[in-house]
């Protein structure tokens, strides 16, 4: 630590913000969740944070101050949204947002020299500034050195030597904000003045001379990094690799998941028998087996199966392979127009569209982005998961297929991944050939080192995405389930709920369903596409409430159900309708955010749900016409 | 490892040093002399570390060659060749 700062004098009730500022990758988010205990993502790879974040840090008992995590920068001259954040809110200008009262300037201490070069503008912005040498559990790992207090003299500005992840040196971190909480810093003569023509080679040359004045010793490459890219970027078993991992976690997610699944069905059902058994016959019992137990229990079966892929993406992107990932597919993306920086969003649009559509603001050519933003929803998101595994353990028999190493489900389930897939690059070859034509920019991507992935993060991305999935469940799916029982008991029949097809709920299926049968699909998988747009998995709960209220169905599963009211044609259609249909409100309401209005949203819908109805028309046209031959691989 | 196919590779005689970074094979360095590519980009690639007079060496590429992976100031950054076709190496 270089110069200190007096204790705090009294000056209460002041607000004080400080800004999180550094290169990508550096580890701001991670030090910013464990100053202030939030819980914004972290990976591994540049450009994760894509907007700001505020929280505050318990520096006293009395004494907050409100941390501003921010996108990262290489300069202070903005080249894509995500950047041009980090100069507003740094420079003042940002709407909402004083000009933060200090800055925390994060650098990755096995990459300083290179970093370093940020100093030069950050420290010329006169704000009280601590530079954290981070990641120093990695420096010295590798054999590199640096001394922060000789740093500190060179650059005039106190600088603290830490690792974000494990919490060393992070006491200083508080010190410094203590300091600048008492609005007395004072900044102590550079040894070394900044240049005067912030040039980029004229700030790496002043960065080198820091570096050698503090004897920076880098550290050695990654042997590990090494030796994993020479696999993992191999011409033959790069993709090989890629491809083995695919087909394993397609395989993992059916089989893996299925006794949790089971487990938790087991739960449901027998939780559901013993109210049912307990309460007396009554309009309650009704609304809360048939409903809300049919409802809102089909949809939490598939918890298991959800966490299972986050667990997935999670050691993906946190172990740095991501980036390599964008590599190899750089070349695809090419051949539709796009860059390999497309593909992040896409695969993190794996897991949900919207952050996915978020994250697209790294990429600077704005044409491009809005291209990426319109294919975004097309990637298999974990939402479509609980429709596809219903409708496949339905309807698909489980075969062996590559000699017991892929099971014919899973084979179905990659398929449509690959469909989505394929619906995403065609939609972006035909924009951008079209309307979204413009001057290819660059690809620069750095590559991040591998990480082994923590368990602490693993669990907490789990965690988090268990709490979103129930709360889903909780929230929307509930509602919907409350108000299809209403709607399906009414209007009474001499005191007595209808026969469900004369209910309101009927009504409105019924009204829909000439408009859907050329696809095979009846009333009840009309009402459930209506209640779906407010998100995919809603259809799961809402035809376990249908089902559940039909006297037909009522006693038997909703697998069974199905099997019973569907033909094979139209459970294939109604696949591939959503495979390719937008049922999503947030995707819509973030869309609209994010390009500015409504008619990159509204054709986007318009367009999607014209490609579901189209695909799953051909379909089940195919289906009911390919006669026993193709019948033979369905129930 | 890397397959090329290159015409000029056919030709018999000394091999010349390699003039742009997109010639630098796998495991090769060279030192770089300026980019020709314009202002945005090039501040873009020098703030990732390709600043005249730093040594590149060449890395891994995805499959087929390109995009290629370069070290350059202890950090590893992934070029297309129609990038790194610009950037001029001293001789």
């Amino acid at each position: 630590m270089g110069p200190s700062f007096p204790p705090p004098a009294a000056k209460p009730n002041s607000r004080h913000t400080v800004a999180l500022v550094g290169p990508p990758n550096a580890g701001k988010t991670t030090l910013f969740n464990r100053l202030t205990g939030l819980r914004q993502k972290v990976a591994n790879f540049p450009g994760v944070t894509v907007e700001q974040h505020t929280g505050r840090a318990k520096i006293s008992a009395q004494r907050d101050v409100f941390l501003i995590d921010l996108p990262g920068i290489y300069s202070l001259k903005p080249c894509s949204e995500d950047e041009r954040v980090t100069h507003d809110v740094v420079m003042g200008t940002m709407p909402g947002t004083s000009k933060p009262d200090a800055v925390l300037l994060i650098l990755d201490a096995t990459n300083l020299t290179r970093h370093l070069t940020l100093a030069v503008p950050i420290l010329s912005l006169n704000l009280p500034t601590l530079v954290i040498l981070n990641m120093a559990d990695d420096l010295r790992s590798r054999g590199g050195e640096v001394d922060p207090a000789a740093l500190a003299a060179q650059l005039g500005a106190p600088v603290a030597l830490i690792s974000a992840s494990t919490g060393e040196g992070v006491e200083k971190i508080f010190q410094f904000l203590e300091g600048t909480a008492a609005a007395d810093h004072r900044r102590s003569e550079p040894l070394l003045q900044l240049p005067v023509l912030q040039t980029v080679p004229r700030c790496r040359q002043w960065a080198m001379q820091a570096g050698r004045g503090s004897s920076y010793q880098a550290p050695a490459h990654s042997a590990w990094t090494r030796r994993l890219d020479a696999v993992f970027l191999h011409p033959v078993a790069g993709p090989l690799v890629f491809l083995l991992v695919v087909i394993a976690v397609f395989q993992t997610i059916f089989t893996g998941a299925k006794p949790l699944m089971d487990g938790v069905q087991n739960l449901v059902t027998s939780s559901g028998a013993l109210i049912a058994n307990v309460l007396p016959e009554s309009i309650f019992r009704s609304l809360l087996i048939d409903g809300i137990w049919k409802g809102v229990g089909s949809v939490i079966v598939f918890l298991p199966q959800i966490l299972l892929l986050f667990l997935f993406i999670g050691v993906l992107e946190d172990s740095g392979y991501l980036a390599r990932a964008a590599l190899i597919a750089d070349r695809s993306m090419r051949r539709v127009g796009l860059q390999g920086k497309s593909f992040i969003p896409l695969l993190s649009a794996y897991a949900c569209a919207v952050p996915a559509i978020l994250a697209t603001r790294t990429i600077e050519n704005k044409r491009d982005r809005i291209a990426t933003i319109m294919i975004a929803p097309f990637m298999t998101c974990s939402a479509r998961l609980p429709v596809y595994t219903l409708l496949i353990a339905a309807f698909i028999e489980d075969r062996p297929l590559l000699g017991g190493f892929l099971g014919m489900r899973a084979t179905t389930m990659l398929g449509l991944y690959l469909l989505g897939f394929l619906a995403a690059f065609g939609t972006a070859r035909l924009l951008k050939s079209s309307v979204l034509k413009s001057e290819q920019t660059p690809f620069l991507l750095e590559m991040p080192p591998y990480r082994w992935p923590t368990l602490r993060s693993l669990g907490l991305r789990l965690y988090d995405r268990a709490k979103v999935f129930l709360h889903r469940a909780g929230t929307v799916i509930l509602v919907v389930a409350v108000v299809l029982w209403a709607l399906g008991s009414l209007p009474l029949e001499n005191g007595k709920p209808p026969a469900i097809e004369n209910s309101i709920v009927g009504t409105i299926g019924k009204t829909v369903e000439p408009l859907i049968a050329p696809l095979g699909f009846n009333w009840k998988i009309g009402v459930g596409l209506i209640t779906s747009i407010a998100a995919r998995e809603v259809i799961v709960g809402t035809l376990g409430t249908l089902y559940g209220m039909d006297s037909n169905t009522q006693s038997v599963g909703l697998q069974q159900a199905l099997q019973k009211d569907l033909t094979p044609g139209a459970a294939v259609a109604l696949l591939i309708f959503f495979a390719f249909a937008m049922q999503c409100m947030s995707t819509i309401a973030v869309v609209r955010r994010e390009t500015g209005g409504w008619s990159w949203p509204v054709a986007q819908f318009a367009y999607m749900t014209f490609l579901a109805y189209l695909g799953g028309f051909i379909a089940n046209h195919v289906m009911s016409g390919a006669g026993p031959s193709a019948l033979a691989l369905f129930r | 490892m890397q397959l090329s196919f290159k015409k000029g590779r056919l030709h018999a005689g000394p091999k010349p040093l390699p003039g742009k970074l997109s010639e630098l094979r796998e495991g090769e360095a060279g030192i770089l002399d300026r980019i020709e590519l314009p202002e945005a980009v090039s501040q873009r690639l020098m703030e990732l570390g390709f600043i005249p007079g730093t040594s590149v060496t060449a890395a891994q590429s995805a499959p087929g060659g390109d995009p290629r992976v370069f070290r350059v100031d202890g950090t590893e950054i992934a070029l297309r060749r129609e990038t790194a076709l610009h950037l001029i190496l001293k001789r």
